[in-house]
């Protein structure tokens, strides 16, 4: 296995994307951080990347094998955070409605004001 | 020794269900069997049948949920293609996500808050549009439940990512960019799961929203729910 070139190759460019990624997430932490800004260290990562990349001080190809693979799996990540809900067993018994429509609501006024707002700018500008 | 075979015992687990509910969702083709919410579910009914609580489950778990952070910058590489077609169009996505914020905090307080949600649960509620990391982080500064905050998000991330396509259809939404945004805006990461399988543009102004929601809702619900205490609304 380990004479398998093209997979040790392969592993090796995945390893140096997620390394890259997570000094952006560290960077970005530290940046908010310092500034005090109200915007979590894993945006200010993203912006910082997505300026990275763009000024070509990073190479697309070192991050996307890892990106990608992370962005098409994102879903998968939120599993362990969402079957902590479990431990809220007895409040969600008690209020489950005003959750259940509180979130609902807010899930389509989101989805249609920022839909209709953006379609209606573009026609206009 | 024993810890760290327990914990890969759980992360196996996690994959192996997810894997299976993402078969599951493919042979059926339902929109609302959402492998997240599937696995989520049989997880949980596992964990109460096995006894085992949920600390010793997210041993394994929270090798999962450290990805998070990579992932949101991940986010960056769409970003960075599509740059030039968001600088064309900054003003009316910058007005748009904003006003999305604005009413995605209020409207989830405000309705839970009339219902007689008690506080910590309002206040939980005030990220919910917002990406599950970014949603735990605003959670902690306004005095809600992290756990039920990110639970809150991937409920209605699975929500949005299943009725935002047909409902943006019906609302007569055609712009690729509005479709992404609307779905980054109200579904985060599902959302913007579900807005990659129609495009790049989706997937880049999808992954953009994230971001954006998250800066403007971290900066919008600490006023919205210090409002609604004002008006009595909220203890």
């Amino acid at each position: 296995m380990i004479g398998n070139r093209p997979d040790l190759r392969r592993a090796a460019h995945h390893l140096l994307g997620l390394l890259i990624l997570l000094a952006f997430l560290w960077m970005g932490d530290a940046f908010a951080r310092a500034l005090r800004l109200p915007l979590p260290g894993s945006v200010a990562g993203m912006l910082m990347l997505a300026r990275g990349l763009r000024m070509r001080w990073i190479p697309e190809r070192a991050v996307r094998p890892a990106a990608e693979l992370l962005i098409r799996n994102m879903a998968l990540l939120f599993v362990p955070a969402g079957v902590g809900v479990m431990v809220y067993a007895g409040l969600l018994g008690r209020e489950w409605l005003p959750i259940l429509a509180g979130s609902a609501a807010s899930t389509v006024a989101v989805l249609l004001v920022v839909g209709w707002m953006q379609q209606r700018m573009e026609r206009g500008g | 020794m024993a810890d760290a075979a327990a914990a890969l015992l759980a992360l196996a687990a996690t994959l192996a269900v997810y894997a299976a509910a993402r078969g599951l969702q493919r042979r059926l083709k339902s929109v609302w069997l959402h492998p997240v919410l599937v696995s989520i579910m049989v997880l949980i009914a596992a964990l109460r049948v096995l006894g085992i609580d949920y600390e010793e489950y997210d041993r394994g778990g929270r090798i999962l949920t450290f990805f998070l952070g990579p992932a949101v910058v991940a986010l960056g590489l769409p970003l960075a293609r599509q740059m030039e077609e968001i600088g064309r169009r900054g003003r009316a996505l910058l007005l748009s996500l904003l006003a999305g914020a604005a009413i995605g905090t209020l409207s989830a307080t405000l309705v839970a808050a009339l219902l007689g949600a008690s506080g910590p649960v309002v206040r939980s509620l005030a990220p919910r549009a917002v990406t599950t990391p970014i949603a735990i982080g605003i959670a902690e500064r306004v005095g809600g439940l992290p756990a039920l905050s990110a639970v809150v998000a991937i409920f209605t991330g699975v929500l949005g990512a299943v009725i935002g396509p047909p409902l943006l259809r019906a609302a007569g939404v055609r712009s690729r960019t509005a479709f992404g945004l609307a779905m980054g805006a109200a579904a985060h990461g599902v959302g913007t799961a579900r807005a990659a399988e129609e495009g790049e543009v989706e997937a880049a102004s999808s992954g953009l929203a994230i971001g954006l929601m998250g800066v403007f809702t971290a900066v919008l619900a600490p006023l919205v729910l210090a409002l609604l205490e004002r008006l009595g609304w909220l203890m």
